[in-house]
């Protein structure tokens, strides 16, 4: 069994309650921390495990929090990014809703480190049964000492609040976050500067994704050498996979770094296989953004090596022959999806979602919608397949934020491994599937 | 709707605190949830003006904010908003079937109201439960693994209690 972090006791009945969770061995890493750790030192542990941003970037978490400024003399804050929107991705309401006090411990160590005295969790609105069970969970760690003034007597105060959002994918980009939770529009800020510096109204802050924060408990408990020691090269720890799609067992698991992607697909431990004995014939390997791989390629990188589960091996081959680790939104398909189909969803997805600041990304996911849905629906042209091309490389890298590049990766991708369907819709004037 | 009813205005009052002295436009979000759901499921003019006032901030404030984000409904909707979700895993699971379900049986497109006012047919963007695709919500509920019989049995019992999906979420 591979070694589990954040989801050791999920299956354990009432884990959401302060007694259960408390009960087997939760908030000691608070206890530990804020009586004989100083801030830096908890900053230290962080960096020095290796840990990496979970929510796709996979930025040094440790480095993050060292960017924050200390001299300003401003409220440092501390918020928690929960607007989990990455088509595939569902792993962060998987801890939050079984877990939350996990996440509250996180939250708690994350701020004392960083010097915050309030701090925030950003859920989308969708999720509010979510929030709810979250501000249950806060209210308990009040009660408890947990949270508020003078924890467990030792001088530190903090208070810690759920924001709901509004149903937004956008508001999942850290500047747009902090807009929305200033009560504005989620636009993305041009950077720099860097919220580290500049963030929420104004101050020092430090946005992590969920499950980022839920794993800074184990770290604390553990110490950064345990963590370092699980995974492969720059991908420590472990990583949660929330796997979908045509495969046997859809769910999130926790997997060590490195497990190879052909185990994760077939093994009973993990998906469990393709639906009906199908054959495999893509995967989107961390969320819809990132670049699709047919089947050849994500078991087997183009060296003939097989593909592992970690941000280098995905990566591996550049977006020629790779992809990257992304969310962990592992989405499978098999020989019966149209891959056209697919993409023109993650197209209508992007052209929904992107906040319209930009024009490229305004403009460019509209045209891409549009030129797809004509391809998919039989009207398309030879001259349609180069046209998406042409606008996917005029969004990439032209817009404030990223979300113009996670609208191109899936259109370019998807057209460099599988021109010939494109091609074939067109000579058909009809979706073969 | 120009007043939050006596069962809200705890919460409100709570949430107003929430955030640090002059930050109060923070509260934008929670109060228009809470806000639509006491409007019928969908945020009048009059509606934003009342949430402006209580913020002290400008009425266009809260309009473009209202305007961005997809869960606020600028039109009225019907007592039972349905919302399905459209998005690849969703649509790899049959997302694209319950949807043709939905709409044959309650008679109306995506976007519509049915003409006895009882129900509204939305679809939606990825709603991050892609595991037990496909999925629908209606008002905080998700229900996941929906096939087209368990759509029925939904829908049969939501016209039977004449379901009403905005009701207060932090309730």
């Amino acid at each position: 069994m591979a070694k589990k972090i954040l989801l050791d006791n999920i299956d354990v009945p009432g884990l959401a309650s302060f007694e259960v969770y408390k009960q087997l061995g939760g908030y000691s890493a608070v206890e530990k921390a804020l009586k004989n750790l100083t801030p830096d030192q908890v900053t230290g542990e962080v960096t020095k495990s290796g840990l990496r941003g979970r929510g796709g970037a996979g930025f040094p978490t440790g480095m993050k929090w060292g960017f924050i400024d200390k001299k300003s003399g401003n409220p440092r804050y501390f918020v928690c990014n929960f607007d989990e929107s990455e088509p595939g991705t569902f792993k962060d309401r998987h801890i939050g809703q079984l877990n939350p006090h996990l996440l509250i411990e996180g939250m708690i160590l994350g701020s004392y480190a960083l010097g915050a005295r309030t701090s925030y969790i950003y859920i989308r609105g969708e999720l509010f049964y979510v929030l709810k069970i979250i501000e249950k969970a806060i209210a308990e760690a009040y009660k408890n000492g947990l949270l508020g003034n003078n924890i467990l007597g030792t001088g530190y105060s903090l208070d810690l609040y759920c924001q709901p959002g509004g149903g937004a994918y956008i508001c999942g980009e850290e500047t747009a976050l902090l807009e929305s939770l200033e009560g504005k529009r989620g636009n993305p800020r041009i950077k720099p500067p860097f919220p580290a510096v500049v963030g929420l109204y104004g101050c020092p802050t430090v946005v992590n994704n969920v499950e980022t924060i839920a794993t800074i408990p184990w770290i604390i408990n553990n110490g950064y050498e345990a963590y370092s020691s699980i995974g492969i090269g720059n991908s420590k720890g472990t990583k949660l996979i929330s796997a979908c799609g045509h495969i046997n067992k859809p769910g999130v698991y926790e997997i060590e770094l490195g497990l190879p992607i052909e185990e994760f697909i077939y093994s009973d431990e993990y998906c469990g296989g393709i639906r009906n004995g199908n054959k495999l014939k893509a995967v989107v390997a961390g969320g819809s953004s990132v670049p699709i791989l047919p089947a050849e390629l994500i078991l087997r990188t183009a060296t003939g090596e097989p593909r592992l589960m970690s941000y280098e091996s995905l990566s591996e081959g550049g977006f020629q022959s790779g992809s990257m680790l992304g969310s962990g939104g592992f989405i499978v398909m098999d020989h019966t999806t149209c891959i056209v189909k697919n993409l023109l969803t993650f197209a209508r997805f992007y052209h929904h979602e992107s906040c319209g600041q930009c024009s490229p990304c305004r403009e460019g996911t509209g045209w891409m919608e549009k030129i797809l849905h004509r391809i998919e629906s039989g009207n398309g042209s030879m001259k349609d397949i180069d046209l998406l091309v042409n606008i996917s490389k005029h969004i990439e890298g032209n817009t404030i934020c990223p979300l113009g590049d996670a609208a191109a990766w899936p259109v370019a991708s998807a057209i460099r491994h599988f021109r010939a369907e494109f091609e074939e819709h067109v000579k058909l004037q009809k979706c073969p599937f | 709707m120009t007043k939050f009813s006596a069962e809200s205005l705890p919460i409100v009052n709570r949430i107003l605190k929430q955030y640090p002295e002059g930050k109060q436009k923070s509260a934008l979000l929670p109060l228009l949830h809470i806000a639509q759901a006491e409007n019928n499921g969908w945020l009048s003019a009059e509606t934003m003006d009342y949430i402006a006032s209580l913020l002290e901030i400008q009425p266009i404030e809260v309009y473009e904010v209202a305007s961005f984000y997809s869960m606020f409904n600028l039109q009225p909707v019907g007592n039972c908003v349905i919302e399905v979700c459209q998005t690849g895993p969703c649509w790899l699971n049959g997302a694209e079937e319950l949807l043709a379900y939905f709409t044959e049986r309650l008679g109306i497109k995506a976007g519509e109201t049915t003409a006895d006012g009882k129900f509204t047919l939305k679809t939606v963007e990825c709603l991050a439960a892609c595991g037990n695709a496909p999925v629908i919500q209606v008002g905080t509920d998700y229900f996941e693994n929906v096939n087209k019989q368990k759509a029925e049995e939904l829908l049969d019992k939501w016209q039977k209690e004449n379901k009403i999906s905005h009701t207060n979420p932090y309730l």
